[in-house]
C-alpha cells in the first residue's frame, strides 16, 4: 500500500478486468436474436391478418403496433417482460415492445408517489431520452436534406 | 494516556466486551429459498409485506426484527438506553420511521452496506465507555425499493451483468449488553474510505474490496494478531468477484486470508437463483450476522471471528455525475463465550 495512489489505481484497474467475468456474448446475441425474431414474426403475423381484415398496408401497421406495444404493456404488469428479457437482452429492448415496457414499468413503480408527481413525472424517465434524441435526430436529418438534396 | 481503549491506528479494544444478547432477522422469500433460509427467523412471501408501498414493507421488516430482538433479550422497549439504526434509503427513512414508532432514544446512522458493523462497533463503545446498559442496533435493505433508488423500475427489461449483485431483501435486530450470556465483540476496527477509482455503479464488489482488504490489514497491523488467530474473516457484500479481488489484495499484501474467508453475500443466495455475484445492501450482512453467523457460533463451530461490513459510498446522483464510488470497511471482533 506504499506505492502513490495513481499507480495503485491503475494496478487495481488491471486486477478488476482480469477478475471481472466477460459477458456471454453468444449466448446473449443468441437470445437476442431468437426473442427479437419472435417478436418481428408475431409482428408480421399481425400485419398479415389486418391486412386480410381489409385495412390497408399503412393501417395494419398501425394496428399492429399498437397491439404490440398492449401487449408487452400486459406483459410488463404481469410481471413476465422482466423474465423474458432476461434472456431476449436486445432483442427485447430495440423493438416497440420495449419501449412499451419502459414507459409501463415506471408508471407502475411511482404510482405509490401520486398520480402527477409520481406516474405523470416519473412515466417518460427512460423513455424520454428515446424521444428526445430521436425527434433532435429527425429534426437534424431533416434539416441536412432540405440543404444538401 | 489520551485514548486508553485504542490501539494502533484504528482499533478500539473492550474492557468489558459487551455481550450480543439476542438477535432476529426477517426475510423475503428469495433469501428464505437460499442455502441460507432454515437460519432466518421469519420469511415474508408477499413483497409488500401487505403494506401499500415497498418503503412501508421495509420499515416493517426493520421495526419487527427489532422489536423480536428485544423480546428476545427479556427486555421491554424502555430498557434500551441508545437505538443505532440505519438503512439504504434516502434520508434513512426506514429506520427513522421505526425509530418514532419505537419511542427509544436513537441514533440514526449511514454506512452504506455497513451499517449493522457500524452499529455494532459504536454500539459496543457506548456500552463499554460506560453510556448504555442495552443498545438495540439494527439494519435493512429491499430489493425493490433499492432497485428503483439506485437503478430501474423492478418491472423493467434489463440485462444484468455477470458481477452485478441482487440486494437482499430483509431486516436484523441485535440487542447489545453490558453482560449476559452470548457472544461478545471484543475489538472494533474502524474503516478509513478507501477509493481506488471504481466508477461502475453495478460492480460494487470492486468498489469496497480495496476497503475491506484496507480494514483487515490494518486490523492485523494494529493487534499483532495474524489470520491464525481467527476462525473466520466474513466480509458483509463484496459477492463472488469482490471476495476475489480481496483476497488478491491482501495476498500482494502479505496476508494470506483465503482458506478462513467467507462472505455473506456468496453465502446467502445459491448459485442457480439467478443473483449473479451474489447478496449485497445493508440487509445482507445484518441478516447473515445475525441469523446464520450467530448460530454458527452457539453450536461452536466458530469460536473467534472477524466480521467485516462493507459499504459502497454512491448516491444516484454521484454516479450519474461520473464520480469514483469509494468503499468504507468496519471490522468487529466476536468472540464465542
Amino acid at each position: 500500500m506504499a506505492q502513490p495512489l495513481e499507480i495503485q489505481k491503475k494496478q487495481y484497474k488491471k486486477l478488476v478486468d482480469e477478475i471481472k467475468p466477460r459477458p456471454p456474448l453468444i449466448r446473449n446475441t443468441l437470445g437476442a436474436f431468437i426473442f427479437g425474431g419472435l417478436i418481428a414474426l408475431i409482428g408480421q403475423f399481425l400485419l398479415s391478418f389486418f391486412q386480410g381484415q381489409g385495412l390497408s398496408v399503412n393501417d395494419a401497421g398501425t394496428a399492429t403496433s399498437a397491439t404490440l406495444i398492449f401487449l408487452a404493456a400486459l406483459f410488463t404488469g404481469l410481471g413476465i417482460y422482466d423474465e423474458i428479457a432476461k434472456y431476449g437482452g436486445a432483442g427485447t429492448i430495440v423493438p416497440i415492445t420495449g419501449f412499451a415496457n419502459s414507459m409501463v414499468s415506471p408508471a407502475m413503480e411511482y404510482r405509490t408517489e401520486g398520480l402527477v408527481l409520481g406516474v405523470g413525472a416519473r412515466l417518460f424517465t427512460i423513455a424520454g431520452p428515446v424521444l428526445v434524441f430521436g425527434i433532435f435526430s429527425a429534426w437534424l436529418v431533416a434539416l441536412l436534406y432540405y440543404f444538401f438534396r | 494516556m489520551a485514548a486508553p481503549k485504542k490501539i494502533g491506528a484504528q482499533t478500539r479494544w473492550f474492557q468489558n466486551p459487551p455481550v450480543i444478547l439476542a438477535c432476529a432477522t426477517i426475510v423475503g422469500e428469495k433469501e428464505g429459498m437460499g442455502p441460507l433460509g432454515h437460519t432466518f427467523d421469519k420469511v415474508i412471501m408477499d413483497s409488500y409485506y401487505h403494506e401499500k408501498s415497498w418503503e412501508k414493507a421495509e420499515q416493517r421488516m426493520l421495526q419487527e426484527a427489532m422489536q423480536m430482538a428485544v423480546e428476545r433479550a427479556g427486555l421491554s422497549l424502555k430498557d434500551i438506553d441508545f437505538m443505532l439504526a440505519g438503512d439504504l434509503l434516502n434520508q434513512i427513512i426506514s429506520a427513522n420511521y421505526t425509530a418514532r414508532n419505537l419511542e427509544v432514544p436513537f441514533i440514526g446512522l449511514y454506512g452504506a452496506c455497513a451499517t449493522l458493523y457500524e452499529s455494532m462497533a459504536l454500539g459496543a463503545m457506548l456500552i463499554d465507555g460506560g453510556f448504555a446498559e442495552y443498545v438495540l442496533i439494527g439494519a435493512s435493505s429491499h430489493y425493490a425499493t433499492a432497485e428503483r433508488q439506485y437503478r430501474f423500475p423492478v418491472e423493467q427489461g434489463t440485462q444484468r451483468p455477470l458481477y452485478a449483485q441482487w440486494t437482499v431483501t430483509g431486516a436484523a435486530g441485535m440487542v447489545l449488553a453490558q453482560q449476559g450470556a452470548g457472544p461478545v465483540i471484543t475489538h472494533a476496527t474502524i474503516g478509513k474510505v478507501v477509493d481506488l477509482g471504481q466508477q461502475d455503479p453495478m460492480n460494487m464488489g470492486a468498489a469496497m474490496a480495496p476497503a475491506a482488504a484496507d480494514t483487515i490489514m490494518y486490523h492485523f497491523v494494529d493487534t499483532g494478531r495474524t489470520i491464525d488467530y481467527y476462525d473466520l474473516v466474513i466480509t458483509g457484500d463484496l459477492g463472488t468477484y469482490g471476495k476475489e479481488l480481496a483476497q488478491r489484495i491482501l495476498i500482494n499484501n502479505g496476508y494470506d486470508i483465503t482458506p478462513r474467508f467467507t462472505d455473506c453475500g456468496v453465502l446467502v443466495y445459491a448459485p442457480e437463483q439467478d443473483a449473479h455475484a451474489g447478496g449485497s445492501g445493508c440487509a445482507c450482512s445484518a441478516v447473515v450476522t445475525c441469523g446464520y453467523l450467530r448460530q454458527e457460533m452457539q453450536k461452536g463451530n466458530y469460536q473467534h471471528v472477524l466480521g467485516v461490513g462493507t459499504g459502497a459510498l454512491l448516491s444516484p446522483c454521484s454516479s450519474l455525475q461520473g464520480e469514483n464510488i469509494p468503499g468504507i470497511a468496519h471490522a468487529v471482533v466476536i468472540e464465542a463465550n
